[in-house]
């Protein structure tokens, strides 16, 4: 295996070659925020936060989706990037319903930390107050499109990982939803099996279990880890 | 050293923040050297927001016409404009009505659809100050200063907010301690 | 089938026209206005007047001046009718027998046909594109002969290269680079598409060369094949098309028919087969790498490149994609050798493009036009300018596009210089627009725009869109301040600069370069904040820290 090394911001890293450049500066211990980005399914590029700058192109890019190359530079926390991602953050606060007083992942949200992390105090973007939908039909779990960020995650470890593809996306633009089986009440899925990747792969409190009230929504991400893990490198450990 | 001249106003909030204002505790008494609080529902009894304010914290988002009025008239009489909490910040919980687009829908909801017995619209001009038809965080509004989220904010947020303007310096927002919202 | 056989067919089928012919637009821009009618009544016309030896009406394609449709020519006499009613039939063919017609009679002199030149709708409005032997009978398929026996795939590659053509669906990406990225990438699956998604408003460019000549369309795609080792195409249509898919089809059919798609291609070794996917009805459809999503079933949303599709494209395999003008253009670039291409147009913008010239403007339709061409000489030579009143700005490139204010109508139509000043070739659209508009509407028009067709994958582009279009309104309300203007600036950088896709990068487009040139309007409409009881001008609150 082949080695490449690059600098993020001034510092030398090696790493394999093929690895992504969010691998290569959370190896190194950069902070780099993130939301779509999930470990062990695959990258879609879509929410936009992890974009660094690399020299030799004017074009920001996904350090989630680009790979590593010999004598790379890149810098990731520039004033414009710092700017930028906090407009990405506001926009997607003004987007949803978001009160976060009265939701389930209050204190445990990455939509929150991700705000505290880029410094977002409020959203210069006028708040849209879109009305949409909370379903509960499903006997154990629920969810409240209000929180939703659209990160897909919840799509893609339903599809990639459990292997059943309850999720999708429908509609387009500000009209969509993440939509369950045939655009069914998600209790009418005969595909979901019920195992709750989802819930664990919700980085906000959009998707939740029942019967947990404000602030209570805890995440079991190791159980993604571990299935991961298994799968691509045959190791049972936790 | 004169004191600063500090208010505080609670428009469209529970007043859970004012409450955790009085969280201060003995600190309260500190700051009482500090300020002379010029206008407050928790710190004095003055009727008229007066000129010349230094500081003032809001509590609570723009609801109705009276909020509408007060905020305009605080903006345009105070030096530092204090977003208090996340209804101030956000509109929150009392914005939640917003979904259902628009006053009417709201208070038809409330009054009519949810009345037990004898349901009516209220109506009393003049004296029942008439909803706006959204709620708004104050910087919709006017200008805002600083930014102090939170559901309440905790006392020690508020603190920290408070303290190093006594000293004619800014607070820096930043920070889970201090800008974490709910 | 070989090269005499092709030729036989084309000689036999000039041999069985008739002297005269009359050409009757049956396209999809005089259809709308009674096209279909003025053809049937022609051909009763020559009935009753017994003249079916010597003349016969032929259903074409788009002769470009659709505005003034339906749209009748007669050959050789090279007589155009304007406008014609079905009432004017029979007396337009009286005028083969020394009879008058109050038909309205058009003039091909005009600078609106004159100054074109025509390479891609070189047999629109001529040939019937329901005929492959009509197109056959034009030198059809002779250039796909020619480079399947007379040139190696490098060969074509080279000859693509050197005409210097540049992608017309929008970026002008290189055709012949990406041709040879195609061809050098390892593999023995690959594809050629052919984007005919066409989402712009107010074009119609792509739709006219489809149903004006797919057989132009199909050589191109077949010939394009055999440069990269493609043995599958696919052309991807907008549904709202059904004339264009219709046709296609029938000449996807015919050409089979000959040997001309299909497997052993003129009895060579090169296999060759077209399908046609219809397209899903988004604007984004037509981004390559949605489309491409689309073609595997997919929901059409982009997704990051690289890996760009000549890397990893349909099915992950190495894939051409080019736009349907694009493609139209290789038959002649072989025919006439790429030099001669690189002679048309300027140093790095050759050969023509089309346009579709409307808004307020006397002479609106379809144009094909050299590169180099002032945006003067289209607007007011060709397009004779706006009817009784003054150009103020000119849009081109859609709601990718920007605003191009009348003090620059002299800059030259080509890549780079339409960047330079802020706005874009895009794929045609050319909207003249008089004094009378308000430039902040305009901008709130293409934003709305691109707000509904957003396809809501990434953040900036799907909610940053929303903002804009609210701070556009708010301003046309005259309730935003200084402080929003400022805002709504920033945000078009934003959104330029994070989206993931060319939909959301040039989606501020229309706002910044109306920002750049038409400022004052925006100025205009701004309000002193609500705080300040109007008493102040457009300050802020100066706040002590
Ligand atoms: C939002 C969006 C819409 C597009 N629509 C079209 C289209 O309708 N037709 C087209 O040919 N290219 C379209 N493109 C450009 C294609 O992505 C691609 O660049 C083009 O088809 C390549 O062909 P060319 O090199 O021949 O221009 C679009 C791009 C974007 C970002
Ligand atoms: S999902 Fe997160 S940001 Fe949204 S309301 Fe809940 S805690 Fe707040
Ligand atoms: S429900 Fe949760 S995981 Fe799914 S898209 Fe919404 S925020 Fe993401
Ligand atoms: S830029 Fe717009 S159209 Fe492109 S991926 Fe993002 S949301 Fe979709
Ligand atoms: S984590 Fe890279 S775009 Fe979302």
């Amino acid at each position: 295996m082949s080695v490449k090394t690059l600098k993020i911001n001034g510092v030398d890293i090696a790493i394999e070659e093929g690895a992504t450049v969010l691998q290569a500066a959370r190896q190194a211990g950069v902070p780099i925020p993130t939301l779509c980005h999930l470990d062990g399914v695959h990258d879609v590029g879509a929410c936009r936060l992890c974009l660094v700058e690399v020299s030799g192109t004017r074009k920001l890019l996904p350090a989630c989706v680009t790979e590593v190359a010999e004598g790379m530079e890149v810098q990731t926390n520039t004033p414009k990037l710092q700017e930028y991602r906090r407009m990405t953050v506001e926009l997607l606060f003004s987007e949803g319903n978001h009160v976060c007083s009265v939701c389930v992942a209050n204190g445990n949200c990455e939509l929150q930390d991700v705000a505290i992390q880029v410094g977002m105090d409020h959203s210069r973007f006028t708040y849209r107050f879109p009305d949409r939908a909370v379903d509960i039909s499903h006997p154990q779990f629920g969810i409240d499109h209000n929180r939703c960020i659209l990160c897909t995650r919840c799509v893609r470890v339903c599809d990639e990982i459990e292997g059943a593809h309850v999720w999708d996306v429908a509609q387009r633009g500000a009209a969509c939803y993440i939509v369950s089986g045939l655009n069914q009440p998600w209790g009418e899925v005969d595909a979901c099996t019920s195992c709750g990747k989802c819930v664990d792969a919700c980085p906000t409190g959009a998707i939740f279990r029942k019967g947990s009230t404000t602030g209570e929504k805890e995440r079991d991400r190791a159980k993604l880890d571990f299935l991961v893990t298994a799968r691509e490198k045959h190791e049972w450990t936790r | 050293m004169d004191k600063i001249k500090f208010a505080t106003v609670w428009l469209a909030g529970c007043s859970g923040c004012h409450m955790s204002f009085l969280d201060l505790d003995e600190w309260l008494i500190e700051l009482a050297q500090f300020v002379e609080v010029v206008y407050s529902p928790v710190g004095c009894d003055l009727k008229h927001y007066p000129d010349n304010v230094d500081v003032c914290l809001v509590e609570g988002g723009i609801a109705n016409e009276d909020n509408l009025e007060l905020i305009l008239q605080v903006r345009r009489q105070t030096k530092i404009l204090i977003s208090f909490g996340d209804c101030a910040v956000t509109a929150n919980v009392p914005a939640m009505r917003n979904m259902l687009g628009g006053a009417e829908p709201v208070l038809k909801r409330a009054y009519l659809e949810l009345g037990d017995t004898s349901p009516q619209l209220p109506y009393a001009p003049g004296i029942v100050p008439e909803l706006l038809d959204r709620v708004l965080p104050v910087h919709e509004v006017v200008p805002v200063d600083i930014y102090m989220p939170g559901c309440p904010p905790p006392a020690d947020r508020i603190r920290a907010t408070i303290e190093p303007l006594l000293h004619g310096e800014m607070p820096a927002m930043v920070g889970r301690d201090m800008i974490k919202f709910g | 089938m070989d090269l005499t056989e092709l030729l036989d067919v084309g000689e036999a089928h000039r041999a069985a026209q008739k002297a005269t012919r009359v050409h009757c637009c049956t396209s999809t821009g005089c259809r709308a206005a009674s096209a279909m009618e003025v053809f049937k009544n022609l051909k009763t016309a020559v009935q009753d007047a017994g003249l079916e030896a010597e003349v016969e009406v032929v259903g074409v394609g788009c002769m470009g001046f659709c505005g003034r449709g339906p749209l009748v020519q007669i050959d050789p006499q090279q007589a155009l009718y304007e406008e014609v009613k079905p009432e004017e039939a029979t007396s337009i063919i009286d005028t083969l027998q020394g009879g008058t017609t109050p038909a309205l009679k058009g003039d091909l002199q005009h600078p609106f046909f004159a100054r074109q030149v025509k390479i891609v709708r070189q047999h629109s409005g001529k040939v019937d594109p329901e005929s492959i032997e009509d197109y056959i009978s034009v030198g059809g398929y002779r250039s796909l002969y020619k480079a399947i026996y007379e040139m190696s795939p490098g060969e074509v590659v080279d000859e693509i290269i050197a005409s210097g053509i540049r992608g017309r669906g929008g970026g002008g990406y290189p055709t012949g680079l990406k041709w040879a990225t195609v061809a050098k990438m390892p593999g023995d699956q690959k594809y050629v598409i052919c984007n005919g998604d066409e989402g712009d408003p107010g074009a119609f460019m792509d739709r006219s060369v489809l149903e004006s000549d797919p057989h132009l369309v199909l050589e191109g795609m077949a010939i394009a094949g055999y440069a990269i080792g493609a043995n599958h195409g696919f052309i991807y249509v907008r549904a709202e098309y059904p004339l264009a898919i219709q046709r296609l089809q029938k000449a996807i059919q015919q050409a089979k028919k000959y040997g001309l798609l299909g497997s052993q291609i003129f009895d060579s070794p090169f296999d060759f087969k077209v399908d046609i996917r219809i397209g899903a009805g988004a604007f984004v459809c037509g981004e390559e790498t949605a489309l491409i999503q689309s073609i595997q079933g997919g929901r059409g949303n982009p997704i990051p490149r690289p890996p760009y599709p000549a890397q990893s494209g349909l099915w992950q395999c190495p894939t051409l994609i080019n736009n349907v003008e694009t493609l139209a253009n290789i038959s002649t670039i072989i025919r006439e050798g790429g030099a001669w291409y690189a002679s048309i147009g300027t140093d790095k913008s050759k050969g023509t493009k089309i346009f579709a010239l409307t808004g307020k403007i006397r002479n609106n339709g379809l144009i094909e036009v050299p590169m180099g061409i002032t945006l003067r000489e289209i607007v007011e030579e060709m397009g004779g300018g706006v009817p009784d009143g003054e150009v103020k700005a000119v849009q081109t490139g859609g709601p990718s596009g920007g605003c191009i204010p009348a003090s620059l109508l002299d800059t030259p139509v080509d890549y780079d210089s339409l960047v330079a000043i802020g706005s874009m070739m895009g794929s045609g659209g050319m909207v003249v627009m008089d004094q009378d508009t308000n430039m902040v509407e305009v901008a709130q028009f293409y934003m709305e725009f691109c707000r509904g067709e957003t396809c809501g994958k990434c953040v900036p582009c799907r909610t940053g869109t929303v903002q804009l279009y609210a701070l556009l309104t708010k301003l046309l309300k005259r309730q935003a301040t200084q402080a929003d203007l400022a805002k709504l600036e920033s945000l078009c950088h934003m959104v330029q600069e994070t989206s993931l896709c060319g939909l959301g990068i040039s989606a501020p487009n229309p706002i910044l370069s109306t920002l750049r040139y038409f400022n004052e309007e925006y100025q205009e409409l701004l309000q002193p904040p609500a705080y300040l009881n109007g008493k102040v001008g457009h300050g802020q609150v100066t706040v002590s820290q």
